[in-house]
Formats: structure tokens, sequence, C-alpha cells
């Protein structure tokens, strides 16, 4: 365990010591650009050395029906703290909802190899404790890349620590006082390392050919994955910057009403994350829970701009 | 012979029927009936499953290709870069552009394996000539993702300028990457960066 955290430390030193120099127009969500490289760098060397082949053995090995009920099994472990997350955001009838997928999925489901819950109308959602902050109103923070977990921020690494606490697959031995404990732990979250990156793989492959600079690609779909999630999937137009778009043949005029197009894309509306503005990697704000989720998210710029 | 015939006519019309009506159809069924059908031809197609650059490729070309506004997507993805640039660089852009997302679009398509993709009702007015329509992938276990389709309404009928997949626009996406070659090479340097990718990802027999 000690061997490869000493390494990652002195390859991010090297990287901090020799990178101070070359980024000459760093990205205003990532100004530790230089040591965020260097992570990415020994999180792709680990990955090509050890887990893409551990992820194209499994899929190589296992039928699909296999690898789709281990899928389950391992999503299904997720729900319990995914309906927190709900609960914690002010999603009551989101949060009731995965609780049933939970039930319905542990129990029908056997165990949760199988998805019953989403043919019972009961679809999976996306939620961690890094967007319960986000809708509380803590700011994203600098873009983190962590070792071996990859693109992250600020917060969201936040929330990534507190969720080790309710990673089922890690503490169910535990509580459960199984025999061989430390046994399950490892080859549980072994076995789920592997066969997320399995699912990634696809992924992964296209992202080697569309990329024109791997690191960048994957910094700039976070931060606008990341956005998505937090809003749901809904999240509100970005507002118009002066940076517009040049005219394109036959195109009319950029139309404001079109989030996707619009410039710079933020997780924060400029008003409340201004480039530039980046002296504390946190902004707390009044933790507000609020009564519905769209009051929340509609009212989002609103609950951060009393704060400066 | 006479069924045969029948048979080829049949065939002729019906690839010749949808390319006709193609210009007249709402954006949200024109995005429908496109990946209905390329979704049809790679569950036939045991080539394109297997990875068939060739195979995949010329599916995008003759299916996909003719709905989408590449220049439009080009400047959009140019920013303020895209007035500098003159207009021979421009269409060199849009060129190499186009090569590689035709590319990588046919290596995600040989990754389809069954899901099931849902289309949701088209919210803007219908007198709208700028629209999303919006679609989602279902697979079992994961939540579903979307993907949302930005298309304009143009004298050949609609076309798509963006993609947004889980919500990652294609176009911002890329905006990004290309500002900051820019940035550093300049917009020749940029169209060389593009040219070199699309030499690397050249499918061997081809």
């Amino acid at each position: 365990m000690p061997t490869p955290w000493r390494l990652g430390g002195a390859l991010l030193l090297a990287a901090v010591l020799a990178g101070c120099a070359t980024v000459s127009n760093p990205d205003p969500r990532d100004p530790w650009e230089p040591m965020n490289r260097a992570t990415f760098e020994f999180n792709d060397a680990v990955d090509r050395a050890v887990l893409k082949p551990a992820a194209e053995g499994y899929r190589f090995v296992l039928p699909e029906v296999v690898r789709t009920g281990i899928r389950n099994f391992f999503s299904n472990l997720q729900d319990p703290w995914i309906a927190l997350n709900q609960l914690l955001q002010g999603k009551v009838e989101r949060a009731l909802d995965d609780a049933s997928r939970f039930l319905w999925n542990s129990t029908l489901g056997l165990g949760g190899v199988l998805d019953v819950a989403t043919d019972m109308r009961l679809p999976k959602h996306n939620e961690d404790f890094g967007q319960t902050l986000a809708v509380w109103g803590v700011d994203s923070g600098p873009y983190l890349v962590i070792p071996i977990l990859g693109p992250s921020t600020v917060r969201d690494a936040a929330g990534i620590a507190v969720a080790t606490q309710a990673y089922l697959p890690w503490q169910l031995p535990k509580w459960l006082d199984f025999n061989y404990q430390t046994t399950w732990q490892w080859s549980l979250t072994g076995l789920d390392l592997v066969q997320t990156r399995a699912n990634l793989l696809d992924a992964t492959n296209l992202l080697e050919q569309a990329a024109l600079d791997r690191y960048t690609f994957v910094r700039d779909a976070y931060f606008q994955r990341r956005r998505n999630l937090i809003y749901d999937g809904n999240p509100p137009p970005l507002p118009a910057s002066d940076d517009k778009p040049a005219e394109a043949p036959n195109a009319p005029p950029m139309d404001a009403g079109v989030p996707a197009v619009e410039d710079t894309q933020r997780e924060d509306p400029p008003a409340t994350a201004p480039p530039g503005e980046t002296a504390s990697p946190f902004r707390l704000v009044e933790p507000r829970v609020p009564a519905s989720s769209s009051d929340a998210l509609s009212n989002d710029a609103d609950a951060v701009a009393p704060a400066r | 012979m006479n069924r045969f015939l029948g048979f080829l006519i049949g065939t002729l019309a019906a690839l010749l029927v949808p390319a006709a009506f193609a210009e007249d159809l709402p954006p949200d069924a024109l995005v429908k009936t496109v990946t209905e059908e390329v979704i049809s031809i790679i569950k036939q197609d045991k080539d394109i499953q297997a990875g068939n650059p060739q195979k995949s490729i010329a599916l995008v070309e003759q299916k996909v290709l003719p709905h989408f506004n590449f220049a439009r997507m080009t400047a959009l993805a140019m920013g303020v870069n895209w007035r500098k640039a003159t207009p021979e660089q421009q269409q060199l852009l849009v060129e190499q552009f186009r090569t590689l997302l035709v590319r990588t679009y046919s290596t995600a398509l040989s990754a389809y394996r069954n899901q099931v993709i849902d289309f949701k009702p088209l919210r803007a007015p219908a007198a709208d000539a700028d629209v999303v329509v919006r679609s989602e992938v279902k697979q079992s276990g994961t939540e579903p993702v979307s993907i949302d389709y930005n298309l304009e309404k143009t004298s050949g009928g609609w076309k798509v300028y963006d993609v947004a997949v889980g919500g990652v626009s294609l176009v911002t996406t890329y905006r990004d990457a290309f500002a900051s070659e820019v940035r550093n090479t300049g917009i020749e340097g940029l169209i060389k960066a593009l040219a070199e990718k699309n030499r690397k990802l050249e499918p061997k027999a081809g």
C-alpha cells in the first residue's frame, strides 16, 4: 500500500516543480493543471498496465448476461446512498423511489442481480454527496485529478471521502461481521473496480479517437457532466457571454435560448463564479434544503449571490 | 423472376422514400426515423457489430451525414477564432472536423448493443426554427443516458448542429480544445493537428 502512494507523491512533486512554467494560459477552473496532468499521466500508466487489461479480460471471459448481473448487483448497493442524498437535497419523492428500487431489487431481483425496479417504472438515478454539496451551495472548487479514481473537483473529492463510509461492498462485510472479512472487502471492491472499468471500455476507446488532447477533453466533459447531474438533466441556460461565437454560413444569429452552444460552460453561472475570482477553493453559503428541487435550482444563483 | 423484380423495386422504393421525405419531416420525426433506420441496419450487419470501420463509415456517410450542418458545427466550435480564419482555412477546418467526427461516430455505432432508445415529445413551439430533440438510451442497472440533438431549420430541411450526450455537448467540448490549440499554434496549427489526428485514425485497409 505505501509504495504506490509514495511513488505517486514523488511524481506529483516532480510535476509541480517542473510544471510551473509550462501552462501559459490556464483554465480558471484548473489552477493546478501541472499537478493534475501528472496525476492524469500516472493514472493512465496504471490503467494501461493493470486496470484496462483486467477489464478486457473480464469482458472476454464472462458472457454478457453475467456481466449485466454483476453490474446490477453493485448498482443496487449504491441505491440506499443515492436515496439518502435525494433526501439531503430535499427530493423526497425521488428518495422514496430509490429506496423502493433497493427493496424490490434486493428481494424480487435476487440480491440486486436483476434490475426489476426499472421495469416497474422506478428508473435508476444518479446522485452522490458531491452533488448534494452543490445543491447546498458549495462551489466546485478547483479541478482535481485523484490518483486511480480520476477526474474530480475539490468539492466532489470531499463528497467521495464522505461516501467511502457508505460504500457497501466495503462496509457490509464489516457490519454483518463476515468470516474472512478483509478478503471479502478487497475482493468485492476489486471486482467493482474491474467491472466499472469494463463498463467504460467503449467510452474510453472513443475518447482515445475523438480527443486532440485527452486531458482537456476529459476535464471539459467532466464539468459539463457534473453540471448536468447537479441539475438532474435540466440545467438552466447559461447566460450569454461577450465572447460570442461567430456567424456561421447559412446560420441565423445565435439564439440565447440554446444552452448547449453557449460559450464557456461553467458549472455555476458567471454571476457566482467570475473567472479570475478563484481566491478560495470553497465558497460556503448557508446550507439550504429547499422544499422542492425545482425551487432550489431556479433560485440557485440567488442563493449564492448574497454571500459575496 | 417477377417476384425478384418486385422485391428489387420495393427495396429501391424503401431506399428512396426516406430521402425524399426527409426534407419535409418535422425535427423530432426526422431524428427518430434516422436513428431507427441506422439501428435496424446495425442489428442486421455482423460486420458493423464486429467493428468493420469501412462499413460503419459508409453507413454514417449515407444515412447520418446528410442531416448534419458541419459548417455551422465547426463555426460554433471555433468560436471567436472562426472570423480570424480565411475562407480557405475555414473550408479545411470543416473538412477535417467532419472527417474526425465521422470516424468517431462510426466507432460509437459498432459499440451499440441492443440498448433501447426512447424519444421524448418535442417541447418547442411548432414555429421555432431552432429546436432540441431529446432522447434517452436505456440500459439495465444504469441510469438512462440522455442524447440531445440541436437542430435548425434550413432550406434543405432540418439539420443537426450539436449533439449532447449526458449533458456533454460535442461543440462545447471541442471549443475549449480548439481554442487552446489556436492559442498555442495558431489556426494553421489547429488544421495540422486535426489532419494529423485523422491520418492516425485512417482505417488500415482503406
